[in-house]
């Protein structure tokens, strides 16, 4: 874990590197260095400090102290044009394009070539398809940005900045929105990426990407610079380890489960979308107290509308759902709230937080109408903000204070605070919806201590994810959707991940099984998929 | 560290912007051959030149602010109210109604003619909000057409009233803002109490958005209607809601004119602005409730102080709105000087 000998073959060196807020210091003479050719993964907590560094290195910030080279050069990157002119491109996490202009379009925004006046489409459209061909992109230059899948919507931020001439690239969380097979897709093109010659600093707190397709891996915790290791020569349990600062358990550790009375119970469910397309197709479901029910499925068999359905978000059309013994069909979600759901909902910034409300108010959002929250019509924002600071010292909610705006927080802070507020409402049922989606896995293990804490305590949990690994490793019982019903209900010690991924695509529980046994008798699993 | 604090860059922004608008303006006076020194004093005097100038731009000033308040709360529910213009003719038809029709003692008649107008104005609000909230229908385009709708139908209303006439009689003295009071502090100017219910009013939005539970739901509902009715909040009632309370400002604000400078109602050849002028005030102040003080003061002095250019510098009217709305673009654009000062700041940091 020494620090290496400068040498020409380094296309990047940031050595030495700070950058200071105030009095605090997001990067605290970090040291990292890009050898031509190999994919590096920039490794940390949410909030240690790799987008400020990656910031520096892209001109957004000025740098406090330390030196930056390109090339064996030292320059000073002023702004992302002089980064651009060196050759670095970014590839941000959200992406920046224009949803109605076509692929080739938003690639040349900015830098339109024009012939006699008129923008050259046809040019430019024929380039992007050749430098798309080149590395494998697979993206049509005339399509339209609305149209086309967020994992082609990122490949074309890849081609904007391959077609700005950048041969260093920057990654920005890149799988954060994918999906797992987008993901392996990317994976691959990152490898393209480099066997062509270009290099990749890889930001991301995802340990299996860094082990599949890294180099190197620098680590950073809370603003220091931890060291810089080959990924060969390293596994996931001690990167989680330089990340967190202690020992992270993957598996979580969860006592048997002692399920008792029923808490929620579905019949013969059935929701139409707003188009009338049917998207629950007579689903049926229990969830008793003191256990953890786990949803598996792909996005979009019907797990958004199971939870608008049952937290009165959206219409039923036939069907009943109970909690309690209470029956809450199409009651008002205030209502519904009020028997005793918690709701973690799978899109924070949509509709778990208000992002231009403090985070003060943003604790008060599902219990601001009881005493003594508010009285006959007044609220009282003393304790409110008293609440405040219990719930983010409790759940380690990292904040400036309960004052800071939720949008200035990062990701698994904002989730953090959305888990406090809905468990201390105590509820009987608290649905847990993608609860970690995004986030390091230290804070994962945190929340998903919390889920068992929740189930220990005797309420019942329905957590929804697409994860299998989080499905397999926190339910007590996973029941598989597809296509608006559930195919099949397992116990997570009695199936195997081959035997779930089928179910996932619509096979029976039992032809799963018997599929999943003769692959192995074949002594192949491989061919299972 | 002797740099600019952010109170510092909240106090210049402003200052320099007018600066900037009266400078534009000064070089179009020059342009067109006019003194811009005799012009400005001009201004000036006719804003703060004696104290009768004085009451009359505080008078000017009252239904600024209200027609800035309804704007700005329906802004803060995430509502564009374009129909506070209407609002306005609504309530003023009211207040001048109830307080010519009506003959009662003056803690009742007074009160009843506010309380009818804000109530003419929040009706007013209400269609809008409805439509808005059952049906979906943009409330820009219901309010820009209820405009027409209230401007058309008072013409009407007074035309019947006063039996084919263009006016309503006098007011009762009962229902009357004017102070004899203020009037002669202000040299006999038509200054009246007024102000005083725009400032109560002021206090009003405030307490509401800051203190109430109903201000909270109302700005949950403006940041992010998803995560309001996620948490059990009432989309569509906030909307109607917040219409109505924003058409009552605006109702108000036609009282002004109704119970204190006019004490009547003629027909209308047209809008009277006050309501549009309404949205730039808003604007002005950010859509807070002491913003909108900032921006009603400013467009009330202006509006009122630029009546004395052409008496008094010769200067044409057509120029006199240029140079006005010149000062409200600049104004309007204090971003672009706030970004500049905050980057003259962090230079000067650097070093």
């Amino acid at each position: 874990m020494g620090k290496e000998v400068i040498g020409m073959d380094y296309v990047i060196e940031m050595l030495d590197v700070s950058k200071k807020f105030g009095n605090f210091y997001a990067n605290d003479h970090i040291t990292l260095q890009l050898k031509k050719g190999e994919i590096h993964a920039l490794l940390g907590e949410n909030g240690a400090g790799k987008s400020t560094l990656m910031n520096v290195l892209f001109g957004l910030y000025q740098p406090d102290g330390g030196e930056i080279r390109v090339r064996g050069e030292h320059v000073a990157i002023t702004d992302p044009n002089v980064a651009n002119d060196l050759g670095i491109g970014m590839v941000h996490q959200h992406f920046m394009l224009v949803e109605n202009l076509t692929v080739t379009e938003n690639i040349i925004l900015g830098s339109e070539p024009t012939k006699s006046g008129m923008i050259n489409i046809k040019d430019s459209a024929k380039k992007v398809a050749e430098i798309s061909k080149m590395y494998g992109l697979d993206v049509d230059p005339y399509a339209k940005i609305e149209d086309i899948s967020v994992g082609m919507q990122q490949r074309v931020e890849i081609l904007k900045t391959l077609y700005r001439g950048a041969d260093i690239l920057i990654f920005d969380e890149p799988t954060a929105s994918l999906t797992p097979q987008e993901i392996d897709e990317l994976l691959n093109i990152m490898k393209k990426l480099v066997a062509e010659g270009k290099s990749i600093i890889l930001i991301t707190h995802k340990l299996a990407e860094i082990m599949n397709v890294s180099d190197k891996v620098t680590v950073i915790r809370k603003g220091k610079g931890i060291g810089t290791v080959i990924t060969s020569e390293t596994n996931p349990e001690e990167l989680a380890t330089l990340m967190v600062g202690r020992q992270v358990t993957f598996k979580t550790e969860k006592g048997p489960s002692h399920p008792t009375e029923e808490v929620l119970k579905i019949e013969n469910l059935q929701v139409n979308d707003y188009r009338g397309v049917a998207k629950l197709k007579g689903l049926n479901l229990s969830v008793r107290r003191g256990e953890i029910v786990g949803i598996a499925g792909i996005d979009g068999n019907g797990q958004s509308e199971l939870i608008e359905a049952i937290t009165g978000l959206t219409k039923v059309k036939s069907g009943k759902i109970f909690i309690n013994d209470e029956d809450v069909t199409n009651k008002k979600t205030r209502k519904i709230t009020e028997t005793g759901i918690g709701h973690i909902p799978q899109d924070r910034h949509k509709h778990g937080l208000i992002l231009d409300f403090s985070v003060a108010y943003n604790t008060a959002l599902q219990s601001y109408y009881h005493e003594p929250l508010s009285k006959g019509g007044i609220m009282n924002y003393k304790v409110i903000n008293e609440r405040a600071e219990e719930l983010i010292k409790e759940y380690d909610v990292r904040t400036q204070g309960t004052h800071e705006l939720a949008r200035a927080l990062s990701g698994g802070n904002q989730q953090k605070l959305i888990i406090g507020r809905e468990i201390l409402r105590n509820p009987d049922l608290l649905i847990a919806a993608l609860p970690t989606r995004g986030l390091d896995v230290g804070a994962i293990e945190f929340i998903h201590r919390r889920l068992i804490e929740q189930r220990d305590s005797g309420k019942a949990v329905l957590l929804i994810t697409f994860e299998l690994d989080e499905v397999m490793n926190v339910s007590d019982r996973i029941a598989v959707i597809y296509d608006g019903t559930i195919v099949g209900t397992v116990i997570p010690q009695e199936t195997t991940e081959q035997a779930l991924g089928l179910m996932m695509a619509g096979h029976s529980k039992d032809v799963a099984e018997k599929k999943v046994l003769a692959a192995e008798k074949d002594g192949d699993e491989q061919h299972v998929e | 560290m002797n740099s600019m604090s952010n109170r510092m860059i909240n106090i210049l922004v402003p200052m320099i912007s007018i600066f900037l608008g009266l400078l534009v303006g000064a070089i179009v006076m020059l342009i067109s051959d006019y003194n811009p020194i005799t012009g400005y004093m001009a201004l000036w005097n006719g804003i703060f030149g004696d104290s009768y100038a004085i009451g009359e731009t505080i008078r000017q000033i009252s239904p600024y602010l209200l027609a800035g308040l309804a704007v700005a709360f329906a802004f803060r529910t995430g509502l564009f109210n374009i129909g506070v213009e209407g609002q306005l003719i609504v309530g003023w038809f009211a207040a001048a109604y109830v307080g010519m029709a009506f003959d009662l003692p003056k803690i009742i008649h007074l009160p009843f003619a506010l309380i009818a107008a804000a109530a003419a104005g929040a009706l007013w609000g209400l269609v809008p909000g409805i439509l808005k909230a059952t049906l979906k229908v943009h409330e820009v385009i219901v309010t820009i057409m209820m405009n027409y709708i209230a401007l058309h139908v008072v013409n009407a209303l007074i035309k019947t009233l006063s039996g084919g006439g263009f006016k309503l009689e006098r007011i009762h003295e009962s229902a009357s803002l004017r102070s004899e009071f203020l009037s002669n502090l202000t040299d006999y100017s038509t200054l009246h109490y007024g102000i005083f219910v725009a400032l109560a009013m002021v206090v009003v939005m405030w307490f509401i958005l800051e203190k109430t539970k109903t201000g909270f739901e109302l700005k949950s509902v403006g940041y992010n209607d998803n995560a309001a009715s996620y948490a059990g909040m009432s989309a569509n009632k906030n909307i109607i809601l917040a219409m109505v309370i924003s058409g009552a400002f605006a109702g108000l604000g036609g009282a002004m004119e109704a119970l204190g400078t006019f004490g009547n109602m003629s027909s209308m050849g047209g809008f009277t602005g006050i309501g549009f002028d309404g949205i730039a005030v808003a604007l002005l102040g950010a859509n807070t409730p002491l913003g909108v003080i900032f921006g009603a003061t400013l467009f009330g002095s202006l509006k009122y102080g630029a009546n004395n250019m052409p008496n008094e510098a010769g200067i044409p009217v057509e120029i006199v709105s240029i140079i006005i709305a010149l000062v409200i673009f600049f104004v309007a654009c204090g971003y672009i000087i706030r970004v500049g000062l905050i980057r003259l700041r962090n230079k000067k940091e650097a070093k």
